[in-house]
Formats: C-alpha cells, sequence, structure tokens
C-alpha cells in the first residue's frame, strides 16, 4: 500500500497552527508595523503615549481600512476597483450635501444614505463587470473618471466647508470610546463581519474559489456573475462608507475628495498579502495593511525622512511583498513536488 | 460575428454619450449669458465682469464690488461667464462683449495665452481690457489689477505670526506642492524676512500638504508630534490652513500653537469663531473688483494708458498708481479676524 498522506497531518493540531501562524503573511506585516510604531515612538514618545497621538494611531488608518476590505473582497474574486476613490469623493459631497439641506439630520441616517450611494456605484461597476464581461481593470477605470467628472461638474470650485457640517457630527470624527475612536470601532466592526463571512460562509469560500480559477468555479456550478456583483456592491458601500467618514474628520469635502486613494487601497491589499490575480489572501491582512501604510506616512516625517521619500517606501513595500509572494509560492511549490515524488514512488 | 457587434454597439454608445455631453456644455454655455451691458453708443460707460465662472463665491464678491463702483460712477455693469473654469470657457463670452461694443471688459483669466486672439480682437474694436484676480500674457491686456506682491503676502504673514506667538519660539511652514511656483517665491521671502528682522523665530520644518486635506491634515499631526516646543504654523494655501485648523481644532495643542496664513473666511469662519485662529490673510476680492472697475473707466476716459507712473482715483480706495508691465496693486492683504469675518462671505 502506498501512503498518500504528506507530512502536516501526522503533526498535532496546535504545532499545525503554530507553524501557520509563523509562516502567516499577516503576522510578518503585523511586525513591520509594530517595528515602525516603536520606532517612531522610540524618537517621540508622544507618537502613541499622547492624547492625541494615540488617537491618531488608531483614527487615522479607519478610511482606508474600510476601503482596503472592499478593495480585498473584490480582488479575491479576481477583479479591481479603481472607483473607489471616486465613490468616496461622491459620498463625501452627498453627506455634506444632506447636512447643507437639513442641519438637524440623524447621523445614523446619513451613514445609511453613504452606505446606499456607494453601494449604488458600485453596482454600476458590478453590472458591467459580472454581466456585460468587460475586464473590471477597464470598467473601474473608466468609471473611476464617470464618478469624478459628474463629481467636478456638480460641484466645480465650490466646496463643501466646517461651517456647513453640524458640530456633533464634527465631533463624531474624533469622539472616542474607552480611548477607542468610533470610526476605528466602526471599521473594525466591519472588518470583523466581512472576515469572518469570507473565512466560514459559502459565499465567501465561493469568493475565493472564484478568484482561483473562474472557469473551474463555472463548471463547478457557482453563480460567479452574482458573486462577483455582490462583491462590487459590498466595496462600493464600504468606499460610501468612507466617504461619510472622510467628512466626519476632516470637516470638508471638494472635487478632488478621495483622488488617488484607489491605489492606496490597493497597495494596502497587495502589501497585506491577498494575490493581485486573486484566490488567496485575507482580509486581516488586507486590514494590516491599511494600517501599515497609513502609519509609514505617519511616521516617516518623525523618523527624519523626508516626505519626498515617503512615496518610494511605500513602493518598495509593495515590490517587496510581490516579491515575497513569488519566493514562498516557488519554494511551496518546490516542497509540493519533493512530497509528491517522495510519497508518489513506491 | 457577436463580438464585432457589440464593438459596434459599444462604439455607438461612446459616440452617443459624447455628443450629449458635448450638446450638453454647448447649451449652458449660451444660457448662462445674461447680459444687460449691450450698445456702447450711450453716455454711460458699460463695463462687463467675466468671471472665471459664475457661481463662485469668490468671485460672487469681487463681482459686487465691481458693480459697487460702476454705480457710484453712473455707469451700466453686467456679469457674464461660464459655468466652469476652462481654459477657453471665456472665448466666446468675449467675443459676444466685442460685439456689443462694450466700453470696458473686466476678467479674470482661465488661462494665460488661450484669450489673447479674442481679446486682442476686442481690442482693435474698441474694448478697454483689464484683467484681475488672475493675469493673461501682458501684451493683451491694457491693465492688470494685482491682487496682492510676494513681498506683500509673505510680510503680513510673517507680522501676523510674530504678533500670534510673541516674536519668539519655533515656527513651521504647511505648504501646497513642493513645486508649487507661488509658495516657494512666499517662503524664500519669509525666510529673509524672519533672518532679517526676527531672530527670534526659529524655522524649523517646511512640510508640503500638496493642497489635499487630507496629507495637509496629517503632515499638521506629524509637525506637531515631531515638533513638541513648536510655537506656530504658516499656511500660506487655502487647503492647507483649513486642514491644520481641522487638525489644531481637535487636538490638544488647541490654543498653543498659533496658525495663521492665507485662508477663505467661509472656510475659516468656524475655526476663528472657536479660537482655533486668531487672524489670517488674505486680499479682499470686494475691494479689487472695485478697484478693477475705476481702472476702467479710467482707462475708457482716456485718464490713463496703462503707462508706468500713470495715476488715477479709485473711489473710497484712494489713488493708485499703474506700475511696471501695466500693472496696478491693490495693496497689502486683508487680515480676517473674529471682529470682521461675519461681514466676508466668499
Amino acid at each position: 500500500m502506498t501512503d498518500l498522506r504528506v507530512e502536516p497531518s501526522q503533526q498535532s493540531r496546535s504545532a499545525r497552527m503554530l507553524g501557520t501562524l509563523l509562516r502567516s503573511r499577516e503576522l510578518s506585516i503585523a511586525i513591520v508595523l509594530v517595528l515602525i510604531v516603536l520606532a517612531a515612538t522610540a524618537r517621540r514618545s508622544t507618537f502613541v503615549f499622547s492624547g492625541d497621538g494615540w488617537r491618531d494611531t488608531l483614527l487615522a488608518p479607519s478610511i482606508l481600512l474600510l476601503l482596503a476590505i472592499g478593495q480585498m473582497v473584490v480582488i479575491v474574486t479576481r477583479n479591481v476597483d479603481l472607483s473607489v476613490g471616486s465613490t468616496l469623493g461622491a459620498t463625501a459631497y452627498v453627506t455634506g450635501k444632506i447636512f447643507i439641506a437639513n442641519p438637524e439630520t440623524n447621523v445614523v441616517l446619513v451613514f445609511l444614505a453613504g452606505l446606499l450611494v456607494g453601494a449604488a456605484l458600485g453596482a454600476v461597476n458590478g453590472l458591467l463587470v459580472a454581466f456585460f464581461r468587460v475586464p473590471a481593470l477597464v470598467v473601474t477605470l473608466g468609471t473611476m473618471y464617470i464618478f469624478r467628472g459628474v463629481l467636478t461638474n456638480q460641484i466645480g470650485n465650490d466646496r463643501i466647508v466646517a461651517g456647513d457640517i453640524p458640530a456633533n457630527f464634527e465631533k463624531l470624527g474624533t469622539q472616542q470610546i474607552l480611548t477607542i475612536p468610533v470610526l476605528t470601532l466602526i471599521g473594525l466592526l466591519v472588518l470583523a463581519i466581512v472576515g469572518y463571512y469570507l473565512h466560514t460562509a459559502r459565499g465567501g469560500r465561493e469568493l475565493y474559489a472564484i478568484g482561483s480559477d473562474p472557469d473551474a468555479a463555472k463548471l463547478y456550478g457557482l453563480n460567479v456573475g452574482k458573486r462577483v456583483f455582490a462583491a462590487f456592491v459590498l466595496c462600493g458601500a464600504l468606499a460610501g462608507l468612507a466617504g461619510v467618514f472622510s467628512v466626519a474628520r476632516y470637516a470638508t469635502a471638494f472635487a478632488g475628495t478621495g483622488r488617488d486613494l484607489e491605489l492606496q487601497a490597493v497597495a494596502a491589499v497587495v502589501i497585506g498579502g491577498v494575490a493581485i490575480f486573486g484566490g488567496s489572501g485575507s482580509v486581516w491582512g488586507a486590514a494590516i495593511g491599511a494600517f501599515l501604510l497609513v502609519t509609514i506616512n505617519r511616521a516617516l516625517p518623525i523618523l527624519g525622512i523626508s516626505d519626498f521619500w515617503q512615496g518610494a517606501v511605500v513602493g518598495g513595500l509593495i515590490i517587496g511583498s510581490i516579491v515575497l509572494d513569488r519566493v514562498l509560492m516557488l519554494r511551496r511549490t518546490h516542497q509540493l513536488v519533493e512530497a509528491r515524488d517522495t510519497t508518489g514512488t513506491p | 460575428m457577436i463580438i464585432k457587434n457589440n464593438r459596434f454597439a459599444a462604439l455607438a454608445v461612446m459616440a452617443l454619450v459624447a455628443s450629449l455631453g458635448l450638446a450638453g456644455c454647448g447649451s449652458d454655455d449660451s444660457s448662462t449669458a445674461s447680459g444687460d451691458g449691450g450698445g456702447g453708443g450711450g453716455d454711460a460707460t458699460t463695463v462687463t465682469f467675466l468671471p472665471k465662472n459664475l457661481g463662485n463665491p469668490y468671485f460672487d464678491t469681487s463681482d459686487a464690488g465691481g458693480e459697487k463702483a460702476v454705480k457710484e460712477f453712473g455707469g451700466t455693469y453686467a456679469e457674464v461667464g461660464p459655468d466652469a473654469a476652462g481654459p477657453d470657457a471665456q472665448v466666446s463670452f468675449i467675443d459676444t462683449a466685442a460685439q456689443q461694443g462694450v466700453d470696458a471688459l473686466v476678467i479674470s483669466a482661465n488661462d494665460p495665452k488661450a484669450l489673447c486672439d479674442s481679446i486682442n480682437a476686442a481690442r482693435d474694436a474698441g474694448t478697454k481690457v483689464v484683467t484681475f484676480d488672475s493675469d493673461t500674457d501682458p501684451s493683451c491686456r491694457d491693465l492688470f489689477i494685482n491682487q496682492a506682491t510676494a513681498e506683500g503676502i509673505a510680510n503680513v504673514e510673517v507680522d501676523m505670526i510674530a504678533e500670534q506667538i510673541g516674536d519668539a519660539g519655533e515656527i513651521a511652514i504647511l505648504s501646497a506642492a513642493a513645486n508649487a511656483t507661488n509658495q516657494n517665491a512666499w517662503i524664500e521671502t519669509m525666510k529673509a524676512t524672519l533672518e532679517a528682522d526676527h531672530p527670534d523665530i526659529k524655522l524649523v520644518d517646511v512640510v508640503y500638504g500638496d493642497d489635499d486635506d487630507q496629507k495637509s491634515f496629517d503632515a499638521t499631526a506629524a509637525l506637531l508630534a515631531d515638533h513638541p516646543d513648536l510655537k506656530g504654523i504658516i499656511s500660506p494655501t487655502t487647503v492647507g490652513i483649513a486642514a491644520a485648523a481641522r487638525y489644531l481644532s481637535t487636538s490638544d495643542a488647541k490654543g498653543k500653537v498659533a496658525l495663521t496664513g492665507l485662508g477663505t473666511p467661509n472656510q475659516m469662519r468656524d475655526y476663528v469663531e472657536d479660537g482655533t485662529v486668531t487672524e489670517f490673510a488674505l486680499w479682499n476680492p470686494g475691494d479689487l473688483g472695485y478697484l478693477a472697475a475705476y481702472a476702467a473707466k479710467a482707462l475708457v476716459d482716456g485718464d490713463i494708458t496703462g503707462k508706468e507712473g500713470d495715476s488715477f482715483t479709485a473711489g473710497d480706495l484712494g489713488d493708485f498708481t499703474v506700475g511696471a508691465d501695466a500693472t496696478v496693486l491693490l495693496g497689502e492683504p486683508f487680515r480676517f479676524n473674529k471682529d470682521n469675518i461675519a461681514d466676508f462671505n466668499f
């Protein structure tokens, strides 16, 4: 009898889990994040140990966190959404307009409006990608410009200024519960829900299956169109929520709000270890990636590295992640081939 | 075959969208041309204001100043302009004004070169052309009303910060883009003035927010974290100062770190009222329009020709002398503070 079992099954459950954790991308970027925070704190203890510092460390990444969660769900299906920055800008403007029309508007309604507007814009992307079979890169590049163009046409030189935003909503931007900012709490709640769904629910696993091999997923009988559509709607809705966050935090919105954030969202996801061609990675990684990106931008000036190098450092991280992915994949392939060769031959 | 059809359909849709868009633009432009300034044959001087775009509070204020001046000297005032600012959006309005034979055209140019042919045709037809706020090529207008000089702007900012921090301590500058021509010229002048006249003020850092709310906001946070002894921030850009004020207003540094620079009253109103900002500066657009109208009148009457040394009286603002390159300087920038900010809406 040939023994077809490979190594892992002979290890104990806890040893296996420890191994997975140690090898995981999430842990390695989390370590990088912690190192950066430590370095910045060593230089200026106020980076974390001051009212503002602690708050900003948690609060600053909250907007990118939402965008990265949405982007991850789309990327894992082997698509991409480049329109999230424009969607964020649109909902930020809508949020401002709602408050101008009625400053008494319930904050919960404003959040819902942001989610809905974002979901509607996401549905446009989803429709074109899932049902008209246009590549997502092209569709969302197009809608990125269209959404932004319509927005610019609507706003022109106008901007939503702090005076337009009611005080209670402005306060929400910095409000803290047990020193944790409210916006960050909402972001983490979204992260937990999406993460749990992707990890355990049938729909979540199907998203991975679609990203691994769309044709196989289709042959297997998965409703690829429906799942991809839903992924885009979720991504749009989260970008919409991020637009509301943006107004709460910056108390302003103009035609350029959210520009370039789409690329940061993709960068956060890639740095977080999600394969750009879909099928693997976790939303936890994307979230840590978002925290890492924002924290690097905050820490570099304190570490005495000039503004001009910040872009280069982020670029280096992205390429580093891809190279690391490639190396790990090759090593894994090699191991699997070896395992097959040793166990496969009688 | 199917692919071909799809492609044809896509092209057809794109063509349709494009033509709709163009048609929309055309009708928009013509609908905004409101003119009661026709016929230059009468006694009253006809002055037409052509701002970069309509519906812009800044130009609403400047053109209201112009209207006030035109009423004072018994002329006929009109305002025309495109909905959105674009390099050649103003051409058709210049042509129309020339055909109507208005005596003077007061323009804030969207582009230094693109308007020259039209303006020269209007001047050949006998219309005097005054630019304000944003100049064209000096060769193609009669007079430019300059809102402020680089020295004027730099000096008022240094004076304000010196007054607010007691002429001693560390300050930093939050600028726009690192390659922004205006800002860099001002910063150089500020550095020279600080060194010469304010030996106890130390400029410790210059950071760049790229005229982006989020970047400026984060740059402010980094400045405060990196320089615990910081006394003041100068932000010579309207986006930067508003973002910095927003951060300061929610931070522990509120009231401890002074902030000043160039801002607009609408963006800064909340922060002046809540005590984050004591005083900031900009020119008064109302005065700018008022002066431009009187200058246009002086040109039409033949009191001045645009030659260096020519002088004229501009109502309440007093006497002005034409400088080099047919330029008239409005004067020192205007300071906005708690006492006067309520009088302005732009």
